[in-house]
């Protein structure tokens, strides 16, 4: 099967059983991409699939034949510099250990992009008119990614700092 | 997990034939591949299902919306119709899940997502949905989250969505496609059954038998609105949650639609509290004795006898913020 990953097109052989998380992980060699739970309860696996979020750890890869995947790896910016998020959580101490950082990055990303799109959350207005970012919404929407250091502080302000600089993303 | 084969469908009744013979759908897979992880679903073939032309939401001329089964709970709850004139619907999605795990799963699925009981979940437990006649290890455990209505002495589970809470509020009905390529339609309030002496048995459709499209009608007239009672405030089942429509005129109520969730085998229309609201006064009397009349016939079993007065007090208040009644917002 093919998988474009981070741009790159690959020709992958795989049983069906293979999660999409494993084939990044196991056959692809990204290991930015964590496993946590490996039951779409944590977020730590999280990836982007034409450009929306979702748990890799959930997903077989096989139903993902053509798709475009972007990974943690994928996030940074040119000649190895970071990207807005990745600098972001580095300069508001956004995490300890880390672990759950690249899912939280890729998340905060699809984010980015729901906002812009003007897709609602739990906490947006009822009705047709758009949310607007706020904490309550940066929390409401990350609330599928689990920080076991408990950096969720920080990680708001990471990811309000780059959805609200209106910059380069 | 379980070896199983593959394949993508491209055609909904070969799709429905291959799976009657022995398989399984699947779409966004967020409960499925969780289970057969699990391996308590152990299919030996899967049928996907999610590149069928069935991701459409299209207007209907009785001035509803046709939803194919294969639109993600995130493009539905987005969907500028259905937040403007369906936001019961809009709200319950929201409700549920995270954004991930809304980006995958679609409207079929989500009525289909099985009970996130602890004991269905562990195969060292006794469960009747699991395994038929093995028992209930939830009538004499920890059953802080399970059902209150409805239940019986084989299967006290619930069922976890709160889409399909909405979905029996606003009147929706299911398109289905059997394996002969025949069609036929039901009322989603109709969809699942009740745990009986028949817990693994957790719905009327055939084997094979697809969910095509989802069909609402047009709104019932009145406001709506959804709430969710939770242990987080975000990212948990509801240990109840509430979908109301009602319709109040000159401080009557004209009509009212109610459907309950996370407390019962299936989303549970709240036929009890319709009635009793029917052309009465739109006050807060009113709405403690229909809820109190809907609870009438819950029974608890230990650990879940919260849900009765939290049921109660969580629909009335509900009841009274739909009926637009001064400082009942929450």
């Amino acid at each position: 099967m093919k998988l474009t990953v981070n741009g790159e097109e690959h020709e992958l052989e795989l049983d069906p059983r293979t999660t999409l998380l494993d084939a990044l992980r196991e056959h692809l060699g990204l290991v930015g991409t964590k496993k946590g739970c490996d039951h779409g309860q944590c977020g730590a696996c999280t990836v982007l699939v034409e450009g929306r979020r979702i748990c890799s750890c959930l997903a077989l890869a096989v139903m993902h034949e053509g798709d475009a995947v972007t990974t943690i790896e994928g996030l940074g910016g040119a000649d190895g510099e970071l990207g807005p998020l990745q600098a972001a959580f580095v300069e508001h101490d956004a995490f300890q250990c880390g672990y759950c950082t690249s899912g939280q990055i890729c998340s905060a990303q699809g984010l980015l992009g729901e906002l812009e799109r003007g897709e609602p959350s739990a906490v947006s207005p009822v009705g047709g008119e758009a949310p607007t970012l706020t904490d309550d919404e940066i929390r409401e929407r990350m609330s599928g990614n689990l920080c076991r250091c408990g950096a969720y502080a920080n990680i708001v302000r990471a990811i309000g700092s780059v959805a609200r600089g209106g910059g380069e993303r | 997990m379980k070896p199983f084969t593959y394949e993508r469908a491209t055609d909904a009744t070969a799709a429905a034939a291959r799976v009657a013979e022995g398989g399984s759908f699947i779409a966004g897979g967020t409960n499925l591949v969780d289970l057969m992880k699990h391996g308590i679903e152990r299919p030996e073939h899967l049928v996907d299902v999610t590149r069928l032309p069935l991701a459409e939401i299209e207007d209907t001329e009785a001035g509803g919306l046709k939803i194919g089964a294969q639109v993600t709970n995130t493009a539905l709850a987005a969907d500028a119709r259905v937040r403007e004139r369906w936001s019961v619907l809009s709200q319950a999605l929201l409700a549920g899940a995270t954004q991930q795990l809304r980006n995958k799963a679609s409207t079929g699925g989500n009525f289909l997502q099985r009970t996130r009981c602890y004991y269905f979940y562990d195969p060292a437990r006794a469960c009747n949905k699991r395994e038929p006649g093995r028992g209930c290890a939830a009538l004499e455990g920890y059953n802080r989250i399970h059902a209150i209505l409805g239940a019986s002495e084989h299967c006290i589970a619930t069922h976890p969505s709160d889409m399909a809470v909405a979905m029996v509020a606003l009147g929706a009905r299911l398109h289905l496609r059997a394996p002969s390529g025949s069609q036929r339609t039901i009322e989603a309030e109709a969809l699942h059954r009740l745990p009986g002496d028949t817990p693994h048995v957790e719905h009327q459709l055939s084997p094979g038998e697809l969910i095509e499209h989802v069909e609402l009608p047009a709104p019932p007239p009145g406001r709506q609105v959804y709430r969710k009672v939770r242990d987080r405030a975000s990212y948990a089942f509801a240990l109840v949650s509430v979908a109301a429509v009602v319709e109040v005129d000159e401080g009557r109520v004209k009509s009212a639609r109610v459907a309950l969730g996370g407390v019962a085998a299936k989303p549970w229309r709240a036929q009890q509290v319709e009635q009793a609201l029917r052309d009465q006064p739109a006050t807060r009397e009113t709405f403690a004795a229909a809820a109190a009349a809907e609870l009438a016939a819950a029974e608890g079993r230990g650990h879940n006898d919260f849900k009765i007065p939290l049921a109660r007090r969580v629909i009335a208040s509900v009841l009274a913020e739909a009926a637009g009644l001064e400082g009942a917002d929450r």
